[in-house]
């Protein structure tokens, strides 16, 4: 029976593609990506140096397919990957690390130190060093499809009260949509207002849309933990579902993950192209303002600021889109000394928030942002993450900071110029 | 004797395991092999890999203050030896002699001496920065001080051996610049060629999702 560290070893060889091998060949140990990882800059220690956590995954590339490291290790100048490696490394693989990826933004040598995170993670999570909060996520994923445990009868309860408040009709398994929207389990437990803005704003927009029954959840938290299989079996259920309401479209809702998961990921893990164009939510409201479609009167003299979710601008390429949108609206819309890509991240990111354990060190992390915060004094703090929400609202109460947060898509639908209003007839 | 081997013999080997070395090493890059990437692309990736090859050349500016040191101790080292490496008076007399069998354009005295003192500082500034640094402390291993060492001692003998008034000075030069040849394919002094491939596949993947970085 393979021991779990055979099994560690035997999942990080298979990670081990030219990519990886070209960024450990190249890196030449300077340690710039230390001042860009705030579990570094916020904690000075320097065990959270980027590379550093790479430590096992570097010993399996030199163990296994580096002449000069199998010769080391022969002579024993060298130590091969144990058990107590990746023990000792759990923490530093997913307590500290957000999967940001604003240190690959300054390698010198260009090396994608996330996109080797995200595979040594595989490693890790097969042969079982990962913390039981992500463990417990993929669990809940696998069984009600959400990782909070957000079932179908939550969403629906939530769709009727939406449904009751607003006098919208949200479209559940609608026929002849274009479009099916995934929502965030936080969405529907925590700021059920987004799916009240989506049926307001689409309404008007005249967008055929509609949710699913059997795929509602964009969470994926294999791609979280590091596991594949997971995350291909989240993504599939998308597809199947999206394939059986013949939907042109899928729309990622304000989460940053799981646009990663579905936009980037999704047709590498099933293995094909996707039947259908996936869009981020920000992405198709900056397309309906473009359009004419989506439109706003009045606007806010509050002065704000808007975090840009580290997955939809460093791995997305949303940048451009939420700053026109929130321009739309904003008069004293200000930004933050870093932000657009060299955004630094709300803590949370890459199961960060679903790992407990975590918590103190997230909290320390949260420093830098509350200084970005304090430095630019701002009223409010716009964002389009559900997750990044959350931790910057645990961090700022934490701190007794009292800045509101807000969505994005909420902002724009409490401003949305809304015509008469015909008979609601949902996706039609 | 020692003279003869040096320029003889153990010039040819250290050349023969530099070159087959190097191409070993960047062919076991393309042997791991690369998924093709099945999710619908934003921007070709070709532009972006080159884009992103010229652009890290330049370290983000926001690094300057807490790295501004490092950066800067960088830049003096790699441009000092670059200039020495290909323009010093020798070198160019050496690769005309012995590799390519035609010259180019050298440094002027002053120019070499000015060369030499930039990649001296630097790569002594980059050494101490190793070994008292906390972060670099922690992450540097074996290679990276055999590295730092034998590039310095290289430097060194070779300008101890400019005036040529002493040939065991050159002798020991070349010895040296040998032991570093066979060292090369085996280091992290690999950089010097694959880091055009490992900003090369980053830039590749951020042009692909329209990143702009």
């Amino acid at each position: 029976m393979e021991t779990r560290l055979e099994k560690a070893v035997s999942a990080m060889k298979g990670q081990i593609d030219a990519r990886v091998v070209s960024y450990f060949s190249s890196c030449i140990h300077c340690g710039l990506c230390a001042d860009a990882c705030l579990f570094y800059t916020e904690t000075g220690d320097p065990r959270y140096t980027p590379i550093y956590k790479l430590e096992p995954l570097r010993k399996v590339w030199r163990q296994e397919y580096s002449f000069w490291g199998k010769l080391a290790l022969k002579l024993g100048l060298e130590k091969p990957l144990t058990e107590d490696d990746l023990a000792n490394w759990e923490d530093l693989i997913y307590d500290g690390c957000s999967l940001c990826a604003r240190c690959t933004l300054v390698c010198p040598v260009g090396n994608d130190i996330v996109y080797m995170i995200r595979r040594e993670r595989e490693g890790m999570v097969a042969s079982g060093y990962a913390p039981e909060g992500l463990q417990g996520a993929v669990e809940r994923s696998l069984r009600t499809g959400s990782p909070m445990g957000v079932s179908l009868k939550t969403l629906q309860a939530s769709i009727r009260n939406v449904e009751k408040d607003s006098g919208l009709k949200v479209p559940l398994d609608a026929e002849g949509a274009d479009y099916l929207a995934l929502l965030s389990s936080m969405e529907v437990v925590n700021f059920p207002e987004y799916i009240e803005a989506l049926a307001r704003i689409f309404r008007e927009a005249g967008v055929r849309w509609t949710l699913s029954s059997e795929a509602y959840e964009a969470t994926n938290s294999g791609i979280q933990i590091g596991d594949s299989k997971v995350a291909a079996e989240l993504v599939q259920r998308v597809v199947t579902a999206a394939e059986k309401l013949g939907v042109k479209y899928v729309i990622s809702p304000e989460c940053g993950h799981a646009y990663t998961a579905i936009r980037w990921e999704g047709p590498n893990l099933i293995g094909r192209e996707l039947p259908f164009k996936v869009v981020h939510i920000l992405e198709l409201l900056d397309q309906l303002r473009r359009e004419g479609k989506l439109q706003t009167e009045g606007s806010t003299d509050e002065r704000l600021t808007f975090h840009d979710p580290c997955q939809l601008v460093r791995r997305g390429g949303v940048v451009q889109e939420p700053r026109d949108l929130l321009n739309m609206v904003a008069t004293d819309f200000v930004e933050m000394a870093d932000h657009g890509v060299m955004n630094w991240c709300c803590g949370g990111g890459g199961g960060v928030s679903a790992n407990e354990r975590a918590e103190p060190l997230r909290l320390k992390a949260f420093n830098r942002k509350k200084r970005q915060l304090e430095d630019l004094g701002v009223q409010t703090l716009v964002t389009a993450c559900a997750n990044c929400r959350m931790v910057l609202e645990e961090g700022l109460e934490e701190n007794e900071m009292y800045i509101p947060v807000i969505g994005l898509t909420e902002m724009l639908a409490e401003r949305l110029v809304e015509h008469e209003r015909k008979p609601d007839t949902g996706s039609g | 004797m020692f003279t003869e081997f040096v320029d003889g013999p153990f010039w040819y080997f250290s050349a023969t395991v530099f070159v087959v070395g190097v191409l070993w090493r960047l062919l076991a890059i393309f042997r791991a092999g690369n998924l093709h990437d099945l999710a619908p692309s934003r921007a070709p990736g070709f532009p972006g890999a080159v884009r992103m090859t010229f652009r890290r050349f330049i370290v983000h500016r926001e690094f300057l203050r807490p790295a501004g040191l490092h950066v800067i101790a960088g830049y003096m080292f790699h441009i000092g030896l670059f200039a020495l490496l290909f323009f010093a008076a020798p070198h160019v007399e050496f690769y005309k002699e012995r590799i390519f069998g035609f010259g180019w354009p050298t440094l002027p005295h002053w120019a070499f001496v000015l060369a030499a003192d930039f990649a001296f500082a630097g790569l002594l500034l980059l050494w101490l920065h190793r070994l008292l640094h906390p972060v670099r402390r922690l992450i540097s291993n074996v290679d990276d001080h055999i590295a730092s060492i034998l590039v310095f001692l290289v430097m060194l003998t070779g300008c101890m051996a400019l005036f040529e008034s002493f040939d065991p000075l050159r002798v020991i030069h070349y010895f040296l610049a040998e032991l570093l040849l066979i060292y090369f394919p085996f280091s992290s002094l690999m950089h010097t060629f694959t880091f055009v491939l490992s900003r090369g596949f980053t830039g590749s993947t951020y042009a692909h999702h329209g990143v702009d970085a």
